[in-house]
C-alpha cells in the first residue's frame, strides 16, 4: 500500500510534465527560448525521444539515486538545493510537532481531568484556534509579538542554532495552532471516555493512587485515538509548512517549491513534490505501525471500514 | 408482495423532509447565528462589488496605509485603495472558489461512494484501494503542482483541490451508502424489479442527504482556507483582483511598518466565515448522526 501510494504519486508528479500546455520542452524550459545546444541537452537528459513509460522509468531511477535534474532558474542541481533547505523545513515541522504534542495533548488531558474553569478555558481557546488558518495566525503573531512587543524576529532564518530557535518560534506556533486545537479536543474526548470506563472505576475503588491511575489505566488506553490524530495532523504539517515559510520568509523547501511553481521551474517542482509526498506517506505509515504497536488487537494492514 | 411494497414505501421516503427551516432551528443558537453569517457572506459575494463605496482596484499611492478616516472605516491598503471596498469586492472570489470545489468534490465523491457501495465485490475493493492510494496527496501540494503546470489562477487551484478532496468524501459517504444498501426497503425494491440506477438515485442518495449536506458545509470551510492559502502564496487569484487571501499577503509588508489593519481585516473576514461554516457543519453532522439512530 505504501509503495503503491508512492508509485502513483510519483507517476502523477512526472505526468504533470505532459499535462502542461505545449510540448514537454517548452514546459521544462518554462517558456524561455533556449539555444539549440541546450535543447539537445534537455532532450537527452529527459530521454524525450523515447516512449512515455521509458521516460518515467528513467526519471524515477534518477530520483531514487538522488538526481532530480537541474534547476533552470538557479542553474544548480536540484538535489543540492533540496539538501540545503531540507533542514529548515524539517526543523520547522519538528518544532511545530513538539508544540502540538506537548501543548495539545497536555491541555486535552488537563481539560478532561479537571472539569470546571480549566475545561471551559481549553474548550473556548481551542474553538478559536481551530479556525485560525496558519497564514492568518502568522500575521497576527507577527503583529503582536514582532512589531508591537519585539519579542521575536519576524523574518528570516537566523544564523546560529540559538537564533534559529528564536526565528523559528513564531512560524512553528503559527503552523501548530490549528492542529493543536484538534489534538487537544480529541485528547480531551478520549481521556474523558476512558475515565468513565468500568476498569477505571474499579481501580479507583481499589484505592490505586491518582498518578498511577492516570498513567497506567487511563492514558494507556486513550493513547490510541490520540496517536492517530496526532500522526495525521503532523503529516499534514508538511504541506502547510510551505505557507508558513512564505509568510515568514524562511528559506525552506516549501517556500522554494512555491517560487519554483511561480517561475515554472518544473524540475524543482517535481523534485520537491516527490520529497514532500514521500515524507507524508512515510509519516502516515509510521502512524499505522505505531497504532498496531499500541493496540495488540489491531494487526498491521487492516483498514478501518 | 404487499409486505414488500409496504416496506418499500416506508423506507423510500427521505427522512429530513420537515423542511429546511425546521432543520435550521434544530441546530441551536450557534447554528442559527452561523447560518446568518453565511447568509450575509453570500449576499456580499453576490452584490459586493456593487455595494463597495469606493473603487476597489484604483491605486492612489499617496494614500498608502493611511489609517481609518472620514468615510473610510478601515483605512487604506498598500496601494491607497479603500480597504472596506476591497473586502466587499473580494468576497466574490473568496466564496466562489470554495463553492465550486465543494460542488465538484461532493458530486464526484457521492457518485464514487454510491457506485462502490452498490456494486460491492471486486469493484468496491478496487475503488477502496484506489481511494486509499489517493490520500497521499495533500490538497495544497496538488494545487501548487497544478499552478506550476497550468499557470497560477483560481481555476487550476479549484480543480486541484476538488481532486484532492474527492477521496475523503467518497470514503465518508461509502460507509453511509453501504448502510443504506443494507436496508430492507432496498431489497424490497429490487424484488419489485427496480433498476440499480433508479434505486440509487431515487432512494439511496436522498436518504444520505443530511450527511451530504453536513459534509459539504464543513468542506466549504476547508476549501475556503486552502484556497485562501493558495492565493496568499500568489498561486491563486492574481493581484490586482481583490481577494481576501491575496489581501493578506500583499499587505503583509505593512505589518512590519506598523500598519497591520488591512492584512488583519482580510484575515478576520476569512476566519469569521470559516468559523460559521465549521460550527454549522458540526451541528448538521450531529443532526445527521442523530437522525440515523
Amino acid at each position: 500500500m505504501l509503495l503503491a501510494s508512492l508509485l502513483v504519486a510519483s507517476f502523477v508528479i512526472f505526468g504533470a510534465l505532459y499535462l502542461a500546455p505545449g510540448n514537454p520542452i517548452s514546459a521544462l524550459s518554462g517558456g524561455r527560448a533556449l539555444p539549440p545546444a541546450s535543447l539537445r541537452v534537455l532532450e537527452q537528459r529527459y530521454h524525450l525521444n523515447q516512449p512515455f513509460l521509458a521516460q518515467y522509468w528513467y526519471w524515477l531511477e534518477n530520483a531514487l539515486h538522488g538526481n532530480f535534474g537541474v534547476s533552470i532558474t538557479l542553474q544548480e542541481n536540484v538535489s543540492s538545493v533540496i539538501a540545503a533547505r531540507m533542514w529548515t523545513t524539517g526543523g520547522l515541522v519538528l518544532y511545530a510537532a513538539l508544540i502540538i504534542l506537548v501543548v495539545g495533548i497536555g491541555s486535552g488531558v488537563l481539560a478532561a481531568l479537571r472539569p470546571g474553569l480549566a475545561d471551559t478555558s481549553v474548550l473556548v481557546s481551542t474553538a478559536i484556534s481551530a479556525a485560525l488558518p496558519s497564514f492568518v495566525a502568522a500575521i497576527l503573531l507577527i503583529t503582536l509579538f514582532s512589531v508591537k512587543l519585539g519579542w521575536f524576529p519576524a523574518l528570516g532564518n537566523g544564523t546560529s542554532f540559538a537564533s534559529n530557535i528564536r526565528h523559528f518560534t513564531l512560524p512553528a506556533v503559527a503552523l501548530a495552532i490549528s492542529s493543536l486545537a484538534i489534538v487537544a479536543r480529541v485528547t480531551r474526548a478520549a481521556v474523558r471516555e476512558e475515565a468513565d470506563r468500568e476498569h477505571v472505576q474499579t481501580a479507583v475503588s481499589r484505592g490505586i493512587p491518582a498518578r498511577q491511575l492516570i498513567r497506567r489505566h487511563i492514558l494507556r488506553n486513550a493513547a490510541i485515538p490520540i496517536t492517530t490524530v496526532s500522526g495525521i495532523t503532523i503529516a499534514s504539517l508538511i504541506a502547510v509548512a510551505a505557507v508558513v515559510e512564505t509568510a515568514f520568509s524562511l528559506n525552506g523547501l516549501g517556500a522554494y517549491l512555491v517560487q519554483a511553481a511561480e517561475s515554472k521551474d518544473l524540475a524543482v517542482v517535481q523534485g520537491i513534490s516527490l520529497v514532500l509526498v514521500t515524507a507524508f506517506v512515510l509519516i502516515n505509515a509510521l502512524v499505522d505501525v505505531l497504532y498496531a504497536a499500541l493496540d495488540p488487537r489491531v494487526s498491521l494492514g487492516s483498514r478501518a471500514q | 408482495m404487499a409486505t414488500a411494497v409496504g416496506v418499500a414505501a416506508r423506507g423510500a421516503t427521505p427522512r429530513a423532509r420537515n423542511g429546511a427551516m425546521a432543520l435550521l432551528r434544530s441546530t441551536g443558537v450557534a447554528g442559527m447565528v452561523s447560518a446568518a453569517v453565511i447568509a450575509v457572506a453570500t449576499v456580499l459575494a453576490v452584490f459586493g462589488p456593487l455595494l463597495a463605496p469606493y473603487n476597489p482596484e484604483l491605486p492612489s499611492l499617496g494614500l498608502a496605509f493611511v489609517g481609518p478616516t472620514g468615510g473610510h472605516l478601515l483605512g487604506f491598503d498598500f496601494e491607497g485603495r479603500d480597504v472596506l471596498s476591497r473586502l466587499l469586492a473580494g468576497a466574490q472570489s473568496s466564496m466562489i472558489g470554495p463553492l465550486a470545489v465543494v460542488i465538484a468534490a461532493m458530486a464526484l465523491g457521492t457518485a464514487i461512494a454510491v457506485v462502490a457501495a452498490w456494486l460491492q465485490g471486486p469493484v468496491d475493493t478496487v475503488i477502496s484501494s484506489g481511494l486509499d492510494i489517493l490520500f497521499a496527496f495533500p490538497g495544497i501540494l496538488l494545487a501548487v503542482l497544478a499552478a506550476a503546470v497550468f499557470g497560477a489562477g483560481l481555476t487550476a487551484a479549484a480543480i486541484a483541490l476538488s481532486i484532492a478532496y474527492t477521496p475523503y468524501v467518497a470514503r465518508v459517504l461509502r460507509g453511509a451508502a453501504l448502510r443504506e444498501r443494507g436496508q430492507p426497503y432496498v431489497a424490497a425494491l429490487e424484488v419489485q424489479g427496480a433498476s440499480g440506477t433508479s434505486i440509487c438515485l431515487r432512494h439511496i442518495v436522498p436518504n444520505m442527504l443530511p450527511l451530504i449536506v453536513a459534509q459539504a458545509t464543513i468542506m466549504f470551510g476547508w476549501a475556503m482556507v486552502d484556497l485562501a492559502a493558495i492565493s496568499f502564496l500568489g498561486l491563486g487569484v492574481q493581484p490586482p483582483a481583490p481577494n481576501w487571501g491575496v489581501m493578506i499577503s500583499e499587505n503583509e509588508p505593512g505589518i512590519l511598518q506598523g500598519y497591520p489593519l488591512p492584512s488583519i481585516a482580510a484575515g478576520l473576514c476569512i476566519v469569521g466565515v470559516v468559523i460559521a461554516f465549521n460550527v454549522l457543519g458540526e451541528r448538521l453532522f450531529e443532526q445527521a448522526q442523530a437522525a440515523r439512530r
